[in-house]
């Protein structure tokens, strides 16, 4: 019966936005009538689902049903998504979004936006209130549906409160209070590589014109990168970030939670993550430093682009003798190698462009390098298919194949950090519950059942194999244990 | 040398797998049931839909290929053990040099009337996931027969996929061959709160119908509707193609310590395996998972040279009744004798048992439900013969429950001082 009720409460808002595609409505009321709606019709249907249930583990029918085992209640939600995704990135003129004055949904979001921000929508005010309700509706089953577990109920609780605090109200509030600076990031918790756009010269520009706001952030998302976020993964592990913070990792635990099993485990799988997950990562690296390089000349700034370059040189010789010496026994060959090439290979680009004096470190122009970034990554890689395929390769695909900023807390994790998840004795049945639930795809089970500790870089945390094994074999820690 | 293994259960293929990491001598696995290895443990799952079942196979098919270890889906009719060959159907023979008998359990029926009437069934093998998926569209009223560890997850299958189902158990109170009458109560309550309608003290005394199940007949002459009855009255030792072949059996084959049958060349392990002398404490014949495990890696050891004592050590066990997770360490009886004493403490669907030594108050076991414990505290509180104090001083540290979880171990304390 709730769930019937849940239902049509949120089509029938969802409904609404439909119709506010071809401007047929307008007015503040129907907005904040129809965004209650879906919220409540994903609440109530939660309710409707899980309410009666007795606390535990439930994932009963799982794979019968079409659309969380890739049927087809699942290719035409993932089309859907997916068009959704492509209209946003690159096509917002048909979601109403002009210059001259919105149209469409995004005039529809208008008065919201005005209470919020002060300015007009666009299709990213758009996409960030309906993401907000998203993590919060979903993530409000999610608690029901595990609220025999406390460790979940907590984290989706921060994974909420980050996303409508952090990502959502704090920066329109910000953006409010100082109405005529330029646009930069505001959201305390999106740090670069995440935020690719961080070290552009726009970027950089609009946060050292940003008075006091615009110091802070500059300052405190360098912080995040060198100490905060380092220091937080050396207690914690990547999941205080992945899976307790981020709005990707958010969206993924609490709307994307029925899609977690279709993660492909197979070995293959895991080759295909690791090469594609540290290319992005060199990607983003290679053009962070292009893009940097070419503000300090563009702008005559106090540090003169060579010292900076002799310091990208330095960061990663130190790296590499790093894992020489000290971190080897816990990264493969391959791995390694790979660390030793890359290293290289930039530094001897840097040191040519040194000596020749171009102004294109990597012969290629930095606006080039990052608008292809923008456009394969930034939006056809964490967008389109990091959300858009939920449905079809599971919740975590960006996370797990794509996120430079994963791949960066990884290396932390494997080679740093004191978590681990350790396995009870030889209590392991082999069952396979850990692995088929595992959202990035790892092979909890071949661990397990060797009693081994599981030290992945990719492991984000977020305690689910824990909660599904039926024989109490996983344990998510920060340390050793004395016994 | 070759060695050719009968079964690929849990026992058999751990036998492969260590057994290849310490030589490179030919590997045969013979198996009736299934081409790959899967987790007999985890075709619930498979039915209740949180799992495929390509999930429950631990190693990707190309794995056997890359270790060369030859899988073969034949089922051996009979042992040639003077002429070391096996028998397979289709009159196909196979050589050996070493034989590894792990054949694992065949479920018990007690020949009632109507056991063989179509929907009844057992759950054990593969084919009987098939089967019960098959006629699953025809159960409106299902009835399980067996309070043990399959009876209850038979029945929360059937549970999960919308049946009504009836529990019956013969004793007095759940599994009380290893509960206790209050835990099995506690568990009881549990399982009802599921709805199901659990009968204790009933037994089945006939099965009725046609071609089909139609109904059911217990002891008491109570009629019982119904179009599935599942028989989980326990499981026996798969041996029965070893009649002629002169291995000595007795409800298991008999194995000495090093796992060997009365013929040189040929051991058996896992379930199917009798221990004629088993350490103190255990028994002759364990049918659970982590035993197989242990008997494959201590006779891989054997096989590779390095002659090995199947030592296992102290009991552990697990187990899960529907949301309840229960597991055991060390030696926790059901009904404890003069000797001893216990700790009983339970909070809802919460429980722990403590059993230890009267006089020298040395810790003996522990069961616990809902709360989950460290293996290797009480692998070290046991074989260091710590007493009851020490385990419940260190409570804490035995602790294995996930962050954030609601901690029991002052409750515990207290009722432990209050009862004694």
């Amino acid at each position: 019966m709730n769930k019937k009720i849940g239902l049509s409460l949120g089509l029938g808002g969802l409904g609404v936005l439909v119709l506010s595609l071809f401007s047929l409505f307008e007015g503040a009321v129907l907005l904040y009538i129809s965004l209650a709606m879906i919220l409540a019709g994903i609440v109530v249907y939660a309710f409707g689902t899980y309410k009666d249930e007795i606390p535990g583990i439930k994932n009963n029918e799982v794979w019968f049903k079409s659309v969380s085992s890739k049927g087809t209640a699942a290719w035409i939600l993932g089309f859907v998504l997916t068009v959704f995704y492509v209209v946003i990135y690159w096509f917002p003129q048909y979601l109403g979004l002009h210059k001259e004055g919105n149209t469409g949904i995004i005039a529809f979001f208008d008065p919201l936006s005005y209470v919020l921000n002060g300015h007009a929508a666009s299709q990213w005010f758009v996409y960030g209130t309906l993401y907000t309700i998203s993590i919060l509706g979903f993530g409000v089953k999610f608690i029901l549906k595990y609220r025999h577990n406390n460790y979940q109920i907590i984290r989706t609780l921060s994974v909420m409160f980050f996303q409508l605090g952090f990502a959502f109200l704090l920066p329109e509030f910000l953006a409010k209070l100082h109405p005529d600076l330029d646009y930069f990031a505001k959201d305390l918790k999106n740090m670069w590589p995440l935020n690719y756009y961080f070290f552009e010269d726009w970027h950089l520009k609009a946060l050292m014109g940003g008075g006091n706001l615009g110091m802070f952030m500059l300052f405190f998302g360098i912080g995040m990168i060198f100490l905060i976020s380092p220091v937080l993964t050396y207690f914690f592990g990547k999941r205080w970030y992945c899976s307790w913070v981020c709005g990707c990792g958010g969206l993924a635990e609490t709307a994307g939670d029925s899609f977690r099993q279709l993660s492909d485990k197979s070995d293959k799988a895991w080759k295909i993550e690791r090469w594609l997950v540290h290319s992005v990562l060199l990607f983003v690296f290679i053009t962070t430093v292009a893009v940097i390089y070419s503000f300090l000349v563009n702008e005559n700034a106090a540090l003169p682009p060579n010292v900076f370059l002799y310091g990208v040189i330095g960061f990663l010789a130190l790296f590499s003798l790093y894992i020489n010496k000290i971190g080897y026994k816990k990264l493969a060959l391959d791995t390694r190698k790979g660390i030793y090439w890359a290293s290289g290979i930039i530094s001897m680009f840097l040191v040519i462009n040194m000596a020749i004096g171009n102004s294109n470190v990597f012969f290629i122009d930095s606006y080039s390098l990052r608008s292809w970034y923008g456009f394969f990554i930034g939006a056809a890689f964490s967008g389109v298919v990091g959300v858009g395929f939920y449905p079809i390769m599971g919740s975590r695909v960006w996370c797990r194949f794509g996120c430079p900023m994963a791949a960066i807390l990884g290396f932390q994790q494997k080679l740093l950090s004191r978590f681990r998840i350790t396995t009870n004795g030889s209590q392991c049945i082999s069952c396979g519950n850990c692995s088929t639930y595992c959202e990035m795809g790892i092979d909890v089970r071949s661990y397990a059942m060797k009693g081994e500790d599981i030290v992945r870089s990719s492991c984000v945390g977020c305690g689910v194999c824990s909660a599904v094994c039926p024989r109490g074999v996983l344990k998510l820690e920060n340390g050793r244990v004395e016994i | 040398m070759k060695v050719v293994i009968i079964g690929n259960g849990i026992a058999g293929i751990t036998t492969a797998i260590e057994l290849r990491k310490r030589t490179d001598c030919e590997i045969v696995v013979v198996s009736e049931e299934t081409e790959y290895f899967f987790s007999r443990t985890a075709l619930m799952y498979v039915f209740m839909g949180q799992m495929k079942f390509e999930h429950t196979q631990p190693y990707e098919n190309s794995y056997w290929k890359k270790h060369n270890i030859i899988l073969k889906k034949a089922k051996v009719i009979s042992i040639k053990s003077g002429q070391n060959t096996l028998n397979l159907e289709n009159s196909e023979k196979l050589d050996y040099d070493f034989l590894v008998i792990a054949s694992g359990s065949k479920p018990n029926k007690f020949n009632w009337p109507g056991q063989f009437l179509n929907g009844v069934s057992g759950f054990y093998h593969k084919s009987d996931l098939k089967y019960l998926e098959s006629y699953t569209s025809k159960i409106k009223h299902a009835v399980v027969v067996g309070g043990g560890l399959i009876g209850v997850e038979l029945v929360e299958m059937l549970k999960s996929r919308g049946k009504e189902v009836t529990f019956l158990i013969r004793e007095n109170s759940f599994w009380n061959l290893i509960m206790s009458e209050k835990e099995g109560r506690m568990l009881e309550k549990h399982i009802r709160s599921h709805g199901i309608n659990l009968k204790l003290n009933t037994e089945l005394k006939e099965i009725k119908g046609s071609i089909e199940v139609e109904g059911l007949v217990t002891q008491n002459e109570e009629v019982i509707d119904c179009q599935y009855v599942g028989l989980t009255v326990g499981v026996s030792p798969n041996i029965d193609f070893l009649k002629e072949s002169g291995i000595s059996t007795k409800l298991g084959i008999l194995v000495d310590e090093y796992l060997q049958t009365n013929i040189e060349n040929i051991f058996a392990i896992g379930d199917c395996a009798e221990i004629q002398h088993p350490q103190i404490g255990r028994r002759p014949i364990e049918a659970v998972w982590y035993t197989g495990k242990m008997m494959g890696e201590a006779l891989a050891k054997s096989l590779s040279g390095v002659k090995t004592r199947y030592t296992p050590g102290f009991w552990f066990n697990s187990a899960k009744f529907f949301d309840i997770e229960f597991q055991t360490y060390g030696n926790v009886p059901a009904k404890i004798n003069e000797s001893q004493t216990e700790c009983y403490w339970e909070k809802e669907t919460k429980a722990v048992r403590i059993v230890f030594e009267k006089a020298s108050r040395q810790f003996l076991g522990i069961n616990t439900f809902g709360i989950r414990m460290r293996h290797q505290f009480f692998e070290k509180v046991l074989s260091q013969n710590q007493s009851v104090d020490f385990v419940l001083k260190n409570l804490e540290k035995a602790n294995f429950d996930p962050e954030f979880y609601k901690k029991y171990e002052k409750e515990i304390r207290n009722e432990f001082l209050k009862s004694i």
